[in-house]
């Protein structure tokens, strides 16, 4: 049995590393972007020189030869599904009996004008950081950045890290407010204004000029303003990058259609990660998931498949975090934006530091369902069982202690948090853990 | 706009401040290299005692004459001694007259030494009359015919002539002749001298430090990755030069820093009560360099409480402990120690001349002895009970000198370390070795301290001594530990060599309530923990697969929890049951894995 993947990614890297653990199967590995798997949301931290691209390596390069895992570096161009052939840019073919996709995203592009001008990209690849660096060795005096959220985020603050004054154009209101409720948004706006960004809301850009050079010089905004930028991020979202797929008969949406064993309409091909879409999507989620963490739960659960036990993607309570310049955001469970009718929320802010811990409840049976946090870090393992236990409100809170997990000597607040349901609701809620690995054992005994 | 760490003047500040740190570095270099030197007669008289006859007899030129710049006077004053030192063999050696004489009066009849002892020094050679009664002794009353005696004698007075030096030229006489000779402003002007070198390295120091402030709270590790200095680039290159060289002539060649030692005079005098030995001026660089560089790793981790509490804790024990009362105790005449050092790290500490100074010390002898014992319930107590409660942070990134400045002056480089799989393949034969090494001298040593004997065992024990103090107290954890800080991290010593942390890693790996604990399965291997780990812990290998972190090595500094951008690690001390457990290896079948 040889199994091809396409793409060393996250997603693609876990399914070989655990077809590896429970097989013998020949496994290939093949990758356009780079000779070895790194990880993609430390790309940042190579620009500011806070790591080197070796750094961000997880496994050390002997790792792949060790565990039989064969890489190859190519664009594949064409799937002859027919034949099981991979077609490569540079002639080569590869046989499989098996494949997997999982090639990942593409930045957005909305049809700007001038959106392909050299000084206007994206930021997900290699390629993308190593374009960003011949455009900072040619000089930025600003840069502006088209689109909100996390890598636009990210981008601003690697530009900065550069001394390179950064706009950004938002369509919100307020920063990332289609993810993140009003007080979260808010707070996230404060903190990037309060780096000296230029972040302008409600504000979309309409063109990119092109100078003299050739190059992108300018930016018009939908309000008619005109911003000089020697540098233009694309960074609102990503697509699944699949348009080598276009005819292979592999059927395709957004994203490569799959079902919830991530088979594709054809045989033997399976597709995970970033570009794979769920016909059916999992209640709570998105068809098409584009996060490191659930590219990382694919390929574990696709491996398990191909190796003959036949598993369906059943993923645990949802979780995520970011962060925001220096702004920690953390989420376990169901925290939409706009906060539903049958939902009560509790909404906990510190007066003078950028800390908040925002409870979401159901209102008739006060069943957790979710918690967003900025400033304040959060065990996972605690908040997991939350969620499967299906617990009440009450019970987060008093047992919230336990689920810290900032560093000690920090300021505990859970207990303002606490006072605040108690003072909303007219409880009389009491801490029953203290913080601490102790607090932990406690709870956990205490099911 | 609140804050905009765009402008030019923090930058500006920083490079003036750097520029006047790189002045003060270089008048300081200046003067220990550059100065000018002379001897007079009285100084020659009180360096070197009667010996300075023959300077003044065969070197006249040598006496009252100017010479310019170290380098030049060192070497003339051994061109010096080796000059003297054949005129000292003719004057104060045994000649063949000398043999011949003791040869014929003492011919087949019992040697006697007594006379042939009073006779010199009757004829005004104090010298030879010493020779002989240290050297021929074993000839006291034997009979032996002039034949043998002559030959006998002559192959005794052939060594002991040998053994006559022209000036002692050891490091520590070195130092003192050079200090003598010395004429600049460190000799004249020492403290003025003092306070301009360190006021304007200060001064220069807080311009680069504080300027920090500018960037909000958080990591800030930009442009490292391209910084020369902390990247192994030029810069860092001439950096671990100049502190190799550094802790070269501190061990070696004290005589190169000698204006160094006699700038430190006035605050030795004034601590201590005496000159500035190169130990002395050693501790107060070393205190210097903690101190303010304490200030920069606060700023730059102020975000964390934990960070602060940690500095603040180090800062104390190398500036209150280490400096102050190690030197307040030498001042009261007490046995002086560093109280918070620890055997194995402290390898001298069962040395004969060190056990006896504490067990029968002059003055108060109980408080030399509540330093034995305090010194003997850290070893034994304080290290496993502590580490168990705590894990080593407590002494490595808390209390520790070693740890001090690493976690302070070393924190620049601290992602220099080496993470491969290999060097902690080396990393664990080398640090046991070195314990294991340190075990075997001191058993020797104490082993000769009962029985008496310079022998134990069969083993020469001042020749282990000797072994250990070159190869692991000076040359790995001087040399290397410090030199090595812009080359391969600042842990060096403490990861590689030091037998203490290698005792508390032991109890650490095995039995202690320590941990740092992952988040779950929040990990993004992005590799900011492993990159700015000091110790060279892989620490996203077990991160990314959900694995608490158990490491004999990890001195518990925090810093892979503070670079962390998803909040994933965090430094937990809970009870000691499966610490090293996988919490969250398989996330989506059956939720997050934990304790059983």
């Amino acid at each position: 049995m040889h199994i091809v993947i396409l793409g060393n990614g996250i997603s693609g890297i876990t399914c070989a590393r655990y077809i590896r653990k429970q097989s013998d199967y020949q496994i290939t590995v093949i990758s356009g972007e780079s000779d070895h798997f790194f990880s993609r949301t430390a790309l940042m931290y190579i620009y500011m020189g806070h790591m080197k691209y070796e750094h961000t390596k997880p496994y050390e390069d002997f790792f792949w030869a060790k565990n039989r895992i064969d890489l190859e570096r190519a664009w594949i161009e064409q799937v002859d599904t027919e034949r099981r052939v991979l077609h490569a840019k540079d002639g080569r073919s590869f046989n499989y009996d098996q494949l997997v996709i999982a090639t990942g995203s593409v930045s957005n592009k909305f049809d700007w004008p001038g959106q392909d001008l050299p000084g206007v990209q994206g930021l997900y690849s290699i390629q993308d950081l190593e374009e960003l660096e011949r455009s900072s060795a040619l000089g930025i005096n600003r840069a502006v950045i088209a689109g909100g959220g996390l890598i636009g985020i990210e981008l601003a603050e690697m530009l900065m890290s550069r001394n390179i004054p950064v706009t950004i154009l938002v369509r919100e209101k307020s920063y990332w407010d289609n993810a993140l409720p009003p007080g979260e948004s808010a707070m996230v706006t404060r903190h990037i204004l309060s780096h000296g960004i230029d972040l302008r809301l409600e504000t979309t850009m309409k063109e990119i000029i092109a100078g003299p050079d050739g190059r992108a010089c300018a930016v018009l905004t939908d309000s008619g303003e005109r911003i000089e930028a020697q540098l233009v991020g694309l960074t609102a979202g990503v697509s699944p990058n699949i348009a080598f797929l276009k005819d292979s008969g592999i059927e395709c949406q957004r994203g490569v259609l799959i079902d919830r064993f991530f088979r594709t309409n054809v045989e033997e091909v399976y597709a995970i990660g970033d570009c794979a879409e769920f016909r059916e999507a999992l209640p709570g989620r998105r068809p098409v998931e584009q996060v490191w963490y659930s590219g990382r739960d694919h390929g574990q659960t696709l491996a398990d498949t191909l190796c003959g036990n036949a598993s369906e993607y059943r993923p645990g309570p949802w979780f995520n975090s970011a962060k925001f310049l220096d702004l920690e955001w953390q989420t376990y469970g169901d925290m939409p934006a706009q906060i539903g009718e049958d939902l009560s929320s509790l909404y906990w802010e510190h007066p003078s530091e950028l800390k908040a811990v925002h409870l979401l409840y159901r209102k008739g049976d006060k069943r957790f369902v979710g918690i967003n946090s900025l400033g304040i870090r959060y065990r996972h393992l605690i908040f997991d069982r939350f969620l499967r236990e299906e617990r009440t409100i009450e019970y987060v809170l008093e047992n919230l202690a336990a689920a810290n997990f900032d560093p000690e000597f920090s300021k505990a607040y859970e207990r303002d948090i606490l006072e605040l349901y108690n003072q909303q609701t007219g409880s009389r809620l009491q801490p029953r853990n203290k913080r601490g690995l102790r607090g932990v054992l406690q709870l956990l005994k205490s099911v | 706009m609140s804050r905009s760490t765009n402008r030019i003047w923090p930058l500006l500040v920083k490079r003036i401040g750097m520029l006047i740190f790189l002045s003060a570095l270089g008048y300081a270099i200046f003067l220990s290299v550059g100065g000018t030197y002379r001897l007079n007669d009285a100084d020659l008289q009180s360096l070197f005692g009667e010996r300075s006859d023959l300077i003044r007899e065969s070197e006249a030129d040598f006496v009252d004459q100017p010479i310019r710049g170290k380098w030049a006077f060192l070497s003339e004053l051994r061109r010096v001694s080796k000059v003297v030192a054949v005129d000292a063999r003719i004057r104060y050696g045994l000649s063949e007259q000398d043999v011949e004489g003791m040869a014929s009066r003492n011919d087949g009849q019992p040697f006697d030494l007594k006379g042939e002892i009073a006779r010199f020094e009757q004829e005004g050679h104090q010298e030879k009359a010493k020779k002989i009664s240290q050297w021929l002794g074993w000839y006291d009353g034997k009979s032996l015919s002039e034949e043998e005696l002559k030959t006998q004698l002559a192959l005794k007075a052939t060594d002991i002539n040998r053994g006559i030096s022209g000036l002692e030229l050891s490091p520590y006489a070195a130092l003192a002749i050079t200090r003598q000779a010395s004429q600049g402003p460190a000799r004249t002007h020492p403290g003025r001298t003092f306070l301009i070198i360190f006021g304007l390295a200060l001064l220069g120091g807080m311009m680069v430090i504080l300027p920090e402030f500018r960037h909000e709270p958080g990591i800030k590790n930009n442009h490292i990755q391209f910084n020369g200095l902390n990247s192994r680039g030029l810069a860092g290159i001439l950096l671990g030069t100049l502190l190799i060289v550094f802790y070269i002539a501190l061990y070696w060649f004290p005589a190169w820093v000698a204006e160094w030692t006699l700038m430190a005079d006035p605050l030795s005098y004034w601590i201590n009560g005496g000159p500035s030995s190169q130990w002395f001026l050693y501790g107060w660089l070393y205190t210097f360099a903690v101190v303010t560089m304490a200030v920069r790793f606060a700023i730059k981790y102020r975000h964390s409480p934990y960070h602060l509490v940690r500095t603040a804790s180090v800062t104390f024990f190398q500036v209150g402990f280490a400096f102050l009362l190690s030197n307040i105790l030498h001042r009261l005449q007490l046995p002086s120690r560093d109280l918070k050092n620890i055997w194995p790290l402290e390898y001298d500490f069962f040395y004969a001349e060190k056990m006896n100074a504490m067990l029968y010390p002059p003055a108060l002898p109980w408080f030399g002895k509540a330093m034995f014992v305090l010194g003997i319930a850290l070893i034994v107590l304080g290290v496993p009970l502590l580490t168990y409660f705590y894990g080593k942070r407590w002494y490595c990134s808390w209390v520790c000198g070693c740890g001090g400045l690493a976690e302070t002056a070393g924190d620049p480089f601290r992602h220099l370390s080496d993470k491969s799989l290999k060097a902690w393949r080396i990393e664990r034969y080398l640090v046991h070795g070195v314990l294991l090494f340190a075990i075997f001298m001191t058993i020797t040593v104490i082993g000769s301290y009962l029985s008496n004997s310079e022998t134990f065992l069969g083993i020469k024990t001042p020749m282990i001594k000797q072994w250990y103090g070159f190869a692991i107290g000076a040359v790995f954890a001087g040399v290397v530990g410090t030199g090595f800080y812009p080359l391969m991290g600042n842990r060096v010593w403490c990861r590689f060599g030091c037998p203490l942390a290698a005792y508390l890693g032991l109890v650490q790996r095995f039995k202690s309530r320590f941990r740092i604990t992952t988040n779950g399965g929040q990990c993004i291997s992005c590799g900011n923990c492993s990159t700015y780990c000091e110790q060279g812990i892989d620490v996203r290998w077990y991160a990314q697969r959900g694995q608490n972190i158990v490491r004999a090595s990890c001195v518990g500094c925090g810093v892979c929890s503070s670079v962390c951008p998803r909040g994933v690690l965090n430094l937990e001390n809970g009870p000691d049951i499966d610490r090293t457990a996988i919490q969250a290896l398989r996330i989506k079948k059956d939720g997050v894995q934990v304790l059983p």
